[in-house]
């Protein structure tokens, strides 16, 4: 088979659907048990270090300030 | 001994662009070798004035010189390519403005791709620049990485323009819409978008937030397919060094096909992931609220990456391309309309809660306006791709309006919000110079993208169903002159509504600098704006 038939013939059996599952992992990833904490967090990490990086404190959740606490 | 390096690499450089210019085989390759000359010619007496100067580099604060260039030029080229689309908009209401004496320099053809590549990669571009490096440093806690290799890629990106709209205006192109700059500015871009690349990707290795925030996914997604997306649609064999002459490696139908998955993705990848990065850390900032939902941003991030990539064959319908890949764009066009409503809903109802601040903050209504104008063009674009509704409205000016009401109403008003956002943070100041202002621009750019989208959509359509309007014998109703006639006056109101939105960029101009120049700094702030 010439090369332009067996990519074509790759792309639309075994990519198609490796893409397809790939795109659909992501999907429940997104909503596995226990994200939503996660997702809270991360949604709200733009209204920290806001005028300075942060410190080597290194990494963490713990990070986020207080209750309140407002960024300047 | 990095600074020798530095000063070796240019001073070749500029000895050889002295040379080409010398050599050139056409004036607009002679011309940008004389810019290139200048440029490494400055570039070399300035690195050489601050060799013995020692360099520091403040961990403990983010590198905000360069997002302030980025501001200024974003401003800049914004003005100067709107102020070039509202002269071609009246060149083509009053043919007679393609002046005599001007004729091969600034008539009709060659200040279009001017405007264009202006709007988007100028205006366009340094916004995306700018927002990049102010994003990943406030979403990763840490200063660029690279240290002024972000410089590097600022004035790159500038020495980009001035080198593409000289060689523009003086027939240098390689007749591909969105992709016109010659092979050697190809190569530039190429060297400068990796330099982007790399103070992108490294800013996130060393980040000190455990998560990269998804306007961070959209702005990376941005870099790296438009870098596949530019090599891939600028495979061209120079015909010497010294011509700006190239040819291309793919010919007829499957050249065609390559320009528009370029030309498609360049709409998807820079014109929408890189500002929807924008949307997602502009927005809810100006609004003081999380984004709506997370969960559903990051739906929005993957249907995107897998959507787009397939839509390019709805520009080649009834083409000699095959039926089954201009269906196939078709259908994923058709698709894409749910990701995009999906992002849209997410932008707007982080507002959810705060409604109050579309009455009471200018800025935060200007971006709701541009997240709806994102809406309202990600479904006029779908419907444009079905097969029966293209076979009307390709190749009218039906398109030109879809166009511009994402670029216009998306593009420049997220553009916009994001300026007057970072305007008094990245000057200190304690607050814009005018909010009344800042609503006179609203007024005047949203009437302006009214008028230039109605009038578009009339006149698209009118010329639309003028070309196949056949008489009982099967002949042509009208000629094609017939329509250009008619279209006289919706050119007018097109025109117009583009001075509309000039005016209104001016004043923001206007108001972002009488912000620095006469606003307090702002009380308080521990951290001044460091001297950078």
């Amino acid at each position: 088979m010439d090369t332009y038939g067996l990519l074509r013939e790759f792309a639309d059996s075994w990519a198609l659907v490796a893409l397809t599952l790939i795109f659909l992992g992501v999907v429940f990833w997104a909503w596995r048990p226990g994200s939503t904490r996660l997702h809270e967090d991360a949604a709200k990490s733009i209204f920290r270090n806001d005028t300075k990086p942060a410190g080597d404190a290194g990494r963490g959740l713990s990070r986020a300030p207080a209750r309140g606490q407002k960024e300047a | 001994m990095w600074d020798y390096l530095k000063l070796i690499v240019l001073g070749v450089v500029a000895v050889f662009a002295a040379i080409a210019s010398n050599y050139a085989h056409d004036l607009a390759y002679q011309v940008n070798a004389i810019v290139v000359m200048l440029a490494a010619g400055l570039t070399f007496l300035w690195t050489l004035r601050t060799m013995g100067e020692p360099k520091t580099a403040n961990a403990g604060e983010y590198m905000d010189g360069v997002v302030r260039a980025g501001v200024i030029a974003t401003a800049f080229w914004g003005v100067v390519g709107f102020l070039v689309g509202v002269v071609i908009a009246f060149q083509l209401a009053f043919p007679a403005l393609n002046f005599e004496w001007s004729q091969g320099i600034l008539n009709f053809g060659r200040l279009r791709p001017l405007h264009t590549s202006a709007v988007i990669f100028a205006f366009g571009g340094n916004a995306l620049i700018m927002s990049a490096f102010y994003i990943v440093q406030r979403t990763s806690a840490v200063r660029l990485w690279g240290g002024n290799l972000a410089w590097f890629v600022f004035w790159g990106w500038q020495v980009m323009i001035v080198l593409a709209a000289t060689s523009y205006v003086l027939g240098g192109t390689q007749g591909k819409e969105y992709a016109e700059t010659v092979w050697y500015i190809d190569w530039w871009i190429v060297v400068v978008w990796v330099g982007f690349l790399a103070v992108f990707m490294g800013t996130l290795f060393k980040r000190k937030e455990p998560h990269i925030y998804v306007a961070n996914w959209f702005l990376l997604s941005m870099i790296l397919t438009v870098a596949m997306l530019h090599i891939g649609n600028n495979l061209q064999i120079p015909v010497s060094v010294f011509s700006s002459q190239s040819v291309p490696l793919f010919s007829g139908v499957q050249d065609a096909m390559v320009q528009w998955w370029y030309g498609h993705n360049a709409v998807g990848f820079f014109l929408t992931a890189g500002f929807l990065g924008m949307m997602y850390y502009f927005v809810p900032k100006q609004a003081e609220r999380p984004v709506f939902s997370y969960k559903l941003s990051i739906i929005h991030f993957w249907a995107l990456i897998f959507l787009y990539i397939w839509a390019g064959p709805h520009h080649l319908h009834y083409t000699a391309l095959p039926d089954w890949a201009s269906t196939l764009g078709m259908v994923f066009s058709v698709i894409l309309w749910m990701p995009s409503w999906g992002g849209m809903i997410n932008g707007l109802m982080t507002l959810s809660g705060a409604w109050d601040k579309l009455r009471t903050d200018p800025i935060i209504r200007m971006m709701v306006v541009s997240v709806g104008f994102y809406g309202m063009s990600t479904f006029e674009g779908p419907m444009m791709s079905i097969k029966a509704v293209n076979s009307l409205s390709h190749y009218t000016d039906w398109t030109i309006g879809h166009v511009h009401s994402g670029a216009l109403g998306w593009n420049g008003m997220i553009t916009f919000g994001a300026l007057y956002f970072l305007v008094p943070r990245l000057w200190n100041r304690e607050r814009l110079y005018s909010l009344s202002l800042v609503s006179w621009h609203f007024w005047l750019a949203t009437i302006g993208i009214v008028l230039y989208a109605s009038a578009m959509w009339v006149t698209g359509i009118m010329e639309g169903l003028m070309w196949r309007e056949v008489d009982a014998n099967g002949f042509l109703v009208n000629a094609f002159a017939d329509t250009v006639a008619a279209k006289f006056p919706m050119y007018v109101v097109r025109g117009l509504g583009g001075v509309m939105f000039l005016a209104g960029a001016i004043i923001m101009c206007y108001n972002l600098w009488m912000t620095v120049r006469a606003q307090p700094a702002r009380a308080g702030a521990g951290s001044a704006v460091p001297a950078e």
